[in-house]
Order: structure tokens, then sequence, then C-alpha cells
């Protein structure tokens, strides 16, 4: 029992820990010697600059920001739910919190790569701040899917 | 005592204008500018001398995308130098106060290629120590959107509305509460509520004489 409640809680942090990862550090786009999105572009040659003010690059950082907030609020809403809960009872409210969440980063993800060349210039790939994003996902929605399928015991 | 005080305090004064005689330099941070039109770049200093008559502005270009920096206004002994070479020839003109601290200078019609850091650096002999301040000049074809405007519209409407969907369900949990409370007192009348009344009467007092046990 312990050690699914560690897993689960091992699971959710590892989400959310990417999710952090992916926010904060600034490396979606790569080139020979530049690194860009989602806050600043930096390169070897020039410093740092703060990113194109496009209207969809706001949009990505506005929904992997709430897909931070939402992740957090279900980590403190599934320690309020272990403690208040029935026995039996479902922790719906953290499983939803956690799928919004994972959903957000999907949506995030998806419009970057679909407008990205509007403003990345040819010959750049993808960072690893992207893959992670990609990554953090699958481990939110499996995450919040077992919370939803989850009964509390004891 | 007191002579010992007033020889610390000389000893103080004498010591903290040393320490804190650098000059201060102000420009903006970034600005924006339409293509065609003119923008005025503001460089102030603080300082803890006067303004001394050798008081020197000087304005460095540096585009983006470039390392080196081209030397594009120079002030000093009372007299403006403007640039008549290099990317602003023309352009350029000094409307700054030097005896209020002020060397602010006006581009006129932007370009482009403006797009630059600029850099102020002033010296107030002798506080010249300091170091310059740099204003970032973002030149655009059309008005574009601030940074995080809609970031933040974005995520103020998604908790809003996460908010507002607990408010909600707490508002309903209360009104449908309360509906049936309404209901059955309707049900059974006038006489079920003057019933209640007086049997909550004497209910209140009774209670603190249960805690106290």
């Amino acid at each position: 029992m312990l050690l699914l409640l560690l897993g689960i809680i091992f699971l959710h942090l590892a989400a959310l820990v990417l999710l952090f990862v992916s926010t904060i550090v600034s490396v979606w786009t790569t080139g020979e010697s530049t690194t860009s999105d989602l806050w600043t572009n930096c390169s070897t040659a020039s410093g740092c600059n703060p990113a194109s003010t496009g209207e969809w690059i706001q949009s990505v950082q506005a929904v992997m920001i709430l897909s931070i907030i939402f992740s957090c609020l279900s980590l403190f809403l599934f320690f309020c739910q272990l403690f208040t809960l029935q026995k039996g009872g479902r922790f719906f409210l953290t499983g939803t919190f956690q799928i919004l969440a994972s959903l957000f980063v999907m949506s995030g993800a998806i419009i970057y790569t679909v407008m990205s060349p509007e403003w990345v210039p040819e010959g750049n790939s993808f960072g690893y701040s992207y893959i992670l994003a990609w990554v953090a996902f699958p481990l939110a929605l499996i995450s919040g899917l077992i919370y939803v399928i989850l009964r509390k015991r004891e | 005592m007191l002579t010992f005080l007033a020889l610390t305090s000389v000893v103080l004064l004498g010591i903290v204008p040393e320490q804190s005689q650098a000059i201060a330099i102000y420009t903006g941070w970034e600005r924006h500018a339409l293509v065609g039109s003119d923008i005025r770049l503001s460089c102030s200093f603080f300082s803890w001398r006067w303004t001394s008559e050798d008081v020197t502005f000087s304005w460095t270009y540096r585009p983006d995308g470039s390392r080196d920096s081209i030397s594009i206004f120079h002030y000093t002994g009372g007299a403006a130098y403007v640039d008549n070479k290099g990317p602003f020839r023309d352009r350029l003109e000094f409307v700054g106060n030097p005896g209020r601290r002020d060397g602010s200078i006006l581009l006129k019609n932007l370009e482009l290629n403006d797009n630059g850091t600029f850099t102020c650096d002033a010296k107030n002999p002798p506080d010249i120590v300091g170091r310059p301040s740099s204003v970032r000049l973002l030149v655009f074809e059309k008005v574009p959107i601030q940074a995080g405007v809609i970031t933040g519209a974005i995520i103020g409407v998604v908790l809003g509305l996460l908010v507002l969907i607990v408010v909600i369900y707490y508002l309903m949990r209360f009104l449908v509460a309360r509906r049936v409370f309404s209901l059955s007192v309707s049900k059974h009348g006038k006489k079920k509520k003057e019933g209640s009344q007086q049997r909550q009467g004497p209910v209140p007092p009774a209670d603190p004489s249960k805690i106290k046990v």
C-alpha cells in the first residue's frame, strides 16, 4: 500500500519536474549557435534577447504555465483528499486537474509544432525542452488516469 | 565624549563621500517605435558632485546581431558632436540639457535597420567611475502586441473560469440546501415554524454548561 502511494507520488513529481524544466529552460529550438524560445533567444554571437512577441509564442507560454499551475494544484488536492476522502472514494478532483494539466501540455506542444515555422528559421531543430514537454504529456495523463481509477483503502 | 563624537562624525563624513563617488546613469530599458517616426532616447545621471563644466555625454550604437559598437554622439567642452559619417548622419539631434544632467538625443525618420542597443555613458569630473546604461530600440512596421499581454490574458481567463466554477458549485450546493429547507417549512405551515423557534430559544444557553462539564 505504501509502495503504491510512493509510486504514484513519484510519477506525479516526475511529470511536475519535467513540466518545470520544459517551461523554464528556454531551449525549444536549437541551431548551430543559437537556442531560442520560450522566453529568450540566445546566441553565442550577440548574447540573449527577449523572445519574439508573437501571439502564438505567448499562447504557448500561457498554456505551459497553466499546466504547471494545474499539476501543482492536483498534487496539493491529492494530499488533501488522501486525508479527507471516505473509504472506497475515488480521487476524482485530483485526477481531473492532472488530466487537465496534461491536456494543456499537449496543446502547448501542438501549437508550438504547428506554428513555430513562422518565426524559426530553416535549419533549426527542436531542442530538449520541446522533447521534455512531449514526454511530460503522457506521464501526466497516465498519472491523472491512475488517480481517477484509484480507490482509497483503509 | 562630545569631542569624540565630533571627531567620529567628521571622519565618517570624510569617508562616506569617497566610497559613494560613483556616477549612476539612467536610460530606459527598451523603446518601441514605428518605421518613419522619431524617438527620443533619454539619458540622465546622478552624481554626488555638482555638475561640472567638463561634463561629457557619449552615445554608442550596437546593431542587433553585431558585436561591434560605433560611437554616434559625443558632448564635451560645451559642444555637441553628432554623427556625420555613420548610420545616423543627418538623423541625429541633441535635445538634452547638460546643465540639468540630461543627455538625451533625438533619432529621426527611423528605419528597420536601426534595431539595436544604444549605450549612454556620462562623466562628471571628478566623478568618473560608473557603468554605462543601455536602452534597446525596437522598430516595427506595425504596432505589435506587447510581450506578456496575451500570456496574462489566457492565464487570467482560465484561472478566472476555475474560480467561477468553484464558486458556482458551492453556491448551487448552498442554494439546494436552502431550497430543501424552505420547501419543508412551507409544506408543514406556520405551526412548525413557531414550534422550531420556541425550541431554538432555550438551546443556546444550555450549550456552555455542557461544554464546561
